[in-house]
């Protein structure tokens, strides 16, 4: 693959990877939540690809085809076989309001690029350039995470914070050993389980998911 | 790029023809497509003009108590769009105001035209006109960031805030039209300006219920030659925003050179590709409902965050 293509299509995912992001934090009907993160899912595993093809690295190679499976295929389906009669699907009143978590995803975008500035020189290369579009997708992560109500919501922004360290890792490394990302993986898979098991049996008790108003202890 | 060449002369000249001959008719296309896809017969293309004729016969009635302001709105709304269709990018890159056609000064002259609008709004003093002057503000404050953000993102890698400059750039690169930056600017452009133009889901052309109305509102009051003049500026301001649009990112068919001849190619491009736009937009307004009002800073915050990142990509992607 030619240099100047690698880098557009290197850029146009590292993009699509970076509003899906923001697309998380603009909706409210956590269906459509779980779609954009399975797009992004799809954006993380062309990232690893168009690496894997600019490096000719079939172990990169195998590793796109790993996280596409598992972010783009199982972790959303788990996501909607816990969504599926979960109530009212909406995040109805956010902790802080679209407009303004929109405005505070503005925000740590500049803080992300401040933050990156001298990994960046350390090796300019193009896949560091984007090292920020990792950065960002941690800290809107982080910012889902303290902000939304719905524990699914906060499934996603957990899923977020490790899908921009995963992207993070790939744009700055040559490459994380396969055996590395293997276990990350695993790691981030069984944690959903027990998120979703744990948001199915607080709904099956409380009726609700909404874990603002779990603040009472009950014998 | 500047300097008073015959088909730089012509070429400005002809994109102000364009664009006051051609808004209304670009607008009548709108009303037509739409009609067409709700089952309605429609009232044809030349509609516009002939209630435009139909309006300026008319005696002209100010209401009592109103002041220059009021007067001088509509004046001041044709004038600021009629510069910047003389000195955009529209026909030719190489306009003899090209120097004017900078990104702020272009912004400027247009959001001084909804300001002096929404002045007159409020100078009527009935309860209508200061509604929509509020709420036309509220927007305007929201999207005249946005735009200038959009464009700025596109501005940064030509090193040049000027409109042409930008064309001219992406004229010769046009591999830049796929890149991220190029498409969240151009989707963040494209709420702004639906936004600034009142179309849906931000504001209803249409609506006849003064509850709903953001940019009718302010012109409740206007009768006669005035209104004529503020539909047709508001018909011109639609063909300038869809037609920066355009050639911002679809630059093709645009004159560059100093040759009379590619004028012609030219504006068969410029009035096919804002036909092309226009008509997109009037049959995704179809689908889409009105906004409820609270909503709209969400979606407008949503396209400034879009643009912002557009900025941020074209410097850390750079």
């Amino acid at each position: 693959m030619s240099d100047t293509a690698y880098v557009q299509l290197l850029d146009l995912a590292c993009g699509a990877f970076l509003l899906a992001a923001v697309l998380v934090l603009w909706r409210r009907e956590l269906a459509v939540i779980v779609r954009v993160f399975a797009l992004q899912g799809l954006a993380l595993a062309a990232i690893v690809a168009v690496i894997a093809g600019h490096d000719r690295s079939a172990e990169l190679g195998a590793l796109a085809c790993g996280i596409l499976a598992l972010r783009a295929g199982l972790l959303p389906w788990l996501l909607r076989r816990a969504l599926a009669g979960a109530g009212p699907a909406k995040e109805t009143r956010p902790l802080v309001n679209v407009a303004a978590s929109l405005l505070g995803a503005a925000v740590l975008t500049m803080i992300a690029y401040a933050v990156s500035g001298p990994l960046v020189t350390l090796a300019p290369s193009p896949a560091t350039h984007a090292v920020p579009v990792g950065l960002t997708v941690v800290l809107i992560g982080f910012f889902v995470l303290v902000t939304r109500r719905r524990a699914l919501s906060q499934v996603v922004g957990f899923l977020l914070v490790d899908n921009g360290i995963t992207a993070t890792a790939f744009l700055t490394t040559a490459g994380v050993p396969l055996l590395v990302e293997l276990g990350v993986s695993l790691d981030v898979l069984f944690a959903v389980l027990v998120l979703q098991l744990l948001a199915t049996r607080i709904r099956d008790t409380f009726g609700d998911t909404d874990l603002d108003e779990l603040q009472e202890l009950h014998d | 790029m500047s300097g008073w060449t015959p088909a730089g002369v012509l070429g400005a000249g002809l994109q102000v023809a364009m664009v006051v001959a051609g808004a209304p008719l670009l607008l009548g296309a709108m009303r037509q497509v739409r009609a067409r896809l709700e089952g309605r017969a429609g009232a044809g293309i030349g509609q516009p003009w002939r209630d435009l004729r139909k309006l300026t016969r008319k005696e002209p009635i100010r209401p009592r108590g109103t002041t220059e302001v009021f007067r001088a709105a509509p004046v001041l709304l044709v004038a600021t769009t009629l510069v910047v269709a003389a000195v955009g990018p529209f026909l030719t890159t190489s306009s003899p105001l090209d120097r004017v056609a900078d990104l702020f000064a272009v912004v400027a002259l247009l959001t001084l035209g909804t300001v002096a609008l929404a002045l007159a709004g409020l100078d009527t003093g009935t309860a209508f006109g200061g509604m929509g002057a509020s709420r036309e503000m509220t927007i305007a404050a929201l999207v005249e960031p946005t735009l200038l953000v959009a464009i700025f993102a596109l501005s940064v890698r030509v090193g040049s805030t000027n409109l042409g400059a930008i064309v001219t750039s992406t004229l010769h690169d046009p591999g830049r039209v796929i890149s991220p930056v190029s498409l969240l600017a151009a989707v963040a452009l494209l709420v702004a300006i639906t936004a600034e133009t009142g179309r849906l889901p931000v504001d209803n052309p249409a609506t006849h219920l003064e509850l709903t109305m953001v940019h009718e509102a302010m012109v409740l009051e206007y009768a006669g030659p005035d209104l004529a003049l503020v539909e047709l500026a508001s018909a011109m301001r639609l063909a300038v925003f869809l037609g920066l649009l355009a050639n911002l990112f679809v630059p093709w068919g645009i004159a560059t050179g100093a040759g009379v001849a590619a004028l012609l190619p030219a504006m068969v491009a410029f009035a096919g590709k804002v036909t092309l736009l226009g008509v997109a937009l009037a049959a995704g307004e179809v689908f889409l409902a009105k906004l409820r009002l609270f909503r709209v800073p969400e979606l407008l915050a949503g396209s400034f965050v879009l643009a912002l990142l557009a900025v941020a990509a074209s410097f850390f992607l750079a």
